[in-house]
């Protein structure tokens, strides 16, 4: 699409890039010098600050692995738990009975109209009032429950887009030959459903685990991001470097699922074998949001 | 039983939430739309640059963005923004992560936006002589904004529900209230459930008018 924006470059268009070119990197190189001259002048470039992370060890056994291990932990266990979940709400969102279809649509609009660290604090008063979860575990329990409550209802939306995807022939063939409706939906509709959605869960997981880091800030949830900030007590203030580290770490992890997750959606698109339906992994965006997406069917 | 709201300044904690959201809109929509530009422009190194910013901001947590504006930023490079007093500098910090996280989905929405227009506008555009810039703003962008209307609305919800992120760095929002009121008082179901009810009422109308509006200027095709 973006070579039809603009024509083969003639001598004073490529004249006027070669001009862009220049005074974009003057203005970049002037933001670097910036960043590079203030961090000089606050020390924080200094080889004390980030040895740690380069020579020995111990930074990344005692403090990045522990707290990765417990972001990826949480994460994990969010979406084991909320898969499910979002797999009954979904399906009860299609169901021909009002009675379940708008109940069920009113528990996935609420939490998706919910920000998660709202869900989370409430989780976390919630054990600590009505459990006897002991103080170590309640972090973890809250951010969890955080994160099931509204992943659950996005990943509702996402395998109702899945399950409407599917071209209708799927459930008109499978009524055809007598099928009862519970039998279209398990033997028919939902594996296919299941794959076509692949792309948008893994995308969704990328959220999850980007959402892990408010436990880390507001729950005291030892996860990644909260580890950088041990660190950087214990290393001398190291903010700059800890936080490079720790960003550097959730960049690699995010940006491997998300290329996982197009990959998967390519794949799909262009399978023979199956119908060629996809939940693609940008749907997700708008998946999450509250409200009623007319596209929903569209996402194919 | 509804006694004790009156202790706090819930109005006031929302309306705070408000304009955390209204101001990194603009910001974002701003700084979104000029990503946009860049990503799809003639130039090679700004389309790498856009390319790169998407890529590394979208996959890093907003917490960590925030959380880095306020020890980063403030408290390490001495950053604040033009501000005096701690709770407008974190403030405006809030604001300025929010935007440079935001902006990255702006441009994404924009994008799918601008994929929308069809080949043949552009090419049009350009065949009566219109430079980059001309086919972008006067026929591609006005298009590209009509279809993005959607997409959009989804994100300014996202940013919504993202503002809650400044309460760790102390902003005095809706979430941070919240995380003081459950502190204090013996009624945590009902401060969730007033907490919940606020962000309902500000994310559910914004999709279903937007949503609408999203349906009514979308180019017809």
């Amino acid at each position: 699409m973006s070579s039809v924006l603009y024509d083969a470059q003639g001598p004073r268009a490529k004249r006027r890039n070669i001009l862009y070119t220049v005074v974009f990197s003057a203005a970049a190189l002037a933001l670097l010098w910036w960043v590079f001259s203030t961090l000089n002048d606050k020390g924080q470039l200094e080889w004390v600050l980030w040895k740690p992370f380069f020579t020995g060890t111990e930074a990344w056994s005692t403090y990045i692995w522990p707290g990765l291990k417990n972001t990826l932990e949480a994460a994990a266990i969010s979406m084991v738990i909320a898969l499910p979940l979002g797999a009954v709400f979904g399906i009860a969102r299609l169901s021909d009975h009002v009675w379940i279809r708008v109940p069920a649509a009113i528990v996935v609009e609420f939490f998706r109209a919910i920000p998660v660290l709202v869900l989370m604090i409430f989780g976390l008063a919630l054990f600590a009032e009505y459990t006897d979860v002991s103080s170590d575990d309640r972090p973890l329990y809250a951010v969890v429950t955080g994160l099931v409550l509204y992943n659950a209802s996005v990943l509702a939306e996402i395998v109702r887009a899945g399950i409407l995807s599917l071209p209708r022939g799927q459930s008109e063939a499978a009524q055809a030959i007598g099928l009862r409706k519970n039998q279209v939906m398990r033997l028919i509709l939902l594996p296919q459903a299941v794959t076509a959605m692949l792309p948008a869960i893994v995308s969704q997981l990328v959220v999850i685990v980007k959402d892990t880091a408010l436990g880390g800030a507001v729950l005291t949830f030892s996860e990644l991001l909260s580890s950088a900030n041990t660190m950087s007590g214990y290393y001398g203030a190291n903010v700059i470097a800890s936080f490079t580290v720790v960003a550097v770490i959730y960049i690699g992890i995010n940006f491997s699922l998300t290329s996982f997750a197009s990959w998967l959606e390519g794949r799909l698109r262009r399978g023979k074998k199956s119908t060629g339906a996809v939940v693609g992994a940008d749907a997700v965006a708008e998946l999450a949001a509250p409200g009623e997406h007319e596209d929903v069917q569209k996402t194919t | 039983m509804f006694d004790f709201l009156e202790d706090y300044d819930l109005l006031g904690a929302f309306w705070t939430t408000v304009q955390l959201a209204l101001l990194s809109a603009v910001g974002s929509l701003i700084w979104g739309t000029l990503l946009a530009g860049m990503r799809v422009g003639p130039v090679p190194l700004m389309r790498g640059f856009g390319t790169a910013y998407v890529n590394i901001v979208r996959n890093i947590p907003l917490t960590v963005i925030i959380l880095f504006t306020s020890l980063g930023l403030y408290q390490t490079l001495n950053v604040s923004l033009g501000a005096d007093d701690v709770e407008t500098v974190n403030f405006r910090l809030a604001v300025l992560g929010l935007i440079a996280y935001t902006s990255a989905f702006v441009c994404e929405a924009l994008r799918s936006g601008i994929n929308t227009v069809p080949v043949g506008q552009a090419e049009a555009a350009r065949a009566i002589g219109l430079s980059f810039g001309q086919v972008l703003r006067l026929v591609v962008l006005p298009q590209a904004f009509r279809a993005s209307v959607g997409p959009l609305t989804n994100v300014l919800i996202a940013l919504t529900k993202n503002t809650t992120v400044a309460a760790a760095i102390g902003v005095a929002e809706a979430a941070t209230l919240m995380k003081e009121m459950i502190e204090n008082e013996a009624q945590l179901l009902l401060i969730s459930a007033v907490i919940a009810l606020g962000f309902v009422i500000l994310t559910l109308p914004t999709g279903l008018i937007l949503g609408w509006v999203g349906k009514k200027v979308a180019v017809k095709r």
